[in-house]
C-alpha cells in the first residue's frame, strides 16, 4: 500500500511517501512495524497522540482495520484556515 | 457549490461579485477572509502551506456538503491557497449565499470551525531565525463541539 506522510512526520521520517508491504491488520500494527524499522520512523511516531490518520482520504482512528485500503496517511492535527 | 485549493492568490473582489450577484432568491451573502497574520514581533517572512492533495478537496466539499444539509443555503465557495505565503497575503475566503442572513452567518462560522481543523493543510511559520510548523490549538477543536 502507499503510506504518505505530511508536515512534521515527512520531514522527520525524510520523505513524503513510499510503498509498504505490509500484512498489518489494523493502522496500529502498521505503525509498530514502521516503527521497527529505524530510529526515524520511532521519532515520527513517539507520540501517537500528536498524530492523526487518513485511510484512502477519510480521517479515520488508529485501531480501524487496513483490509482492502491503498492508501494511509499520517499527518499532525490540522491547521488550516 | 465551487471548491478551489490552489497556490495562485484569488481576487477577493471578483470572486464576491462574481458569487453575489445574479440569484434573486438569495437575500443574504457573506464572506469571510483569512489573511497571513505576523507573529508577534512582527518579524515573520513567510508563511508555507502544505496539504494533501485528493484528500484537501474531498474534506472540503463534504464539510460544505454538511453545510448544506443544516442551513437553507443557495451556494457556497471555499477558496483555500496553498505554498509559500507573505504576511498580509490572503490565505483563503469562504462565501455563502442564503435567503436569510442567520442561515449565511451560521453557515459560514461552520465552514470557517471545520476547515480549521479537519481539511488536510499544515501551516509553517518561517522567521529571520526560526522555522516551526504552528501547533493546533485545543479551542480550535473546541470549537466544534458547538455545532
Amino acid at each position: 500500500m502507499d503510506v504518505l506522510y505530511f508536515a512534521w512526520v515527512r520531514e522527520r521520517i525524510g520523505l513524503p511517501r513510499e510503498q509498504v508491504d505490509t500484512q498489518a491488520a489494523t493502522v496500529a500494527d502498521l505503525i509498530e512495524e514502521l516503527r521497527a524499522r529505524e530510529d526515524r520512523y520511532a521519532a515520527a511516531f513517539e507520540d501517537l497522540s500528536a498524530l492523526r490518520v487518513a485511510l484512502d482520504q477519510d480521517l479515520s482512528d488508529f485501531d480501524a482495520p487496513l483490509k482492502g485500503v491503498r492508501e494511509v496517511a499520517f499527518f499532525p492535527p490540522m491547521t488550516g484556515g | 457549490m465551487r471548491v478551489a485549493v490552489q497556490s495562485a492568490p484569488f481576487d477577493l473582489g471578483a470572486e464576491a461579485e462574481s458569487f453575489a450577484k445574479g440569484n434573486t432568491r438569495m437575500g443574504a451573502v457573506v464572506t469571510f477572509t483569512g489573511v497571513v497574520r505576523d507573529v508577534e514581533g512582527g518579524d515573520l517572512s513567510a508563511m508555507e502551506i502544505e496539504h494533501y492533495p485528493g484528500m484537501t478537496e474531498k474534506a472540503i466539499a463534504k464539510i460544505a456538503d454538511e453545510a448544506a444539509t443544516r442551513w437553507s443555503l443557495g451556494d457556497v465557495l471555499v477558496i483555500h491557497r496553498h505554498g509559500r505565503l507573505e504576511p498580509g497575503e490572503r490565505i483563503m475566503m469562504v462565501a455563502t449565499a442564503a435567503p436569510h442572513r442567520k442561515d449565511a452567518f451560521e453557515a459560514a462560522e461552520y465552514l470557517m470551525d471545520y476547515l480549521k481543523s479537519r481539511a488536510p493543510f499544515w501551516k509553517k511559520e518561517i522567521t529571520a531565525d526560526h522555522t516551526g510548523w504552528v501547533a493546533a490549538k485545543d479551542e480550535d477543536e473546541d470549537a466544534l463541539t458547538r455545532w
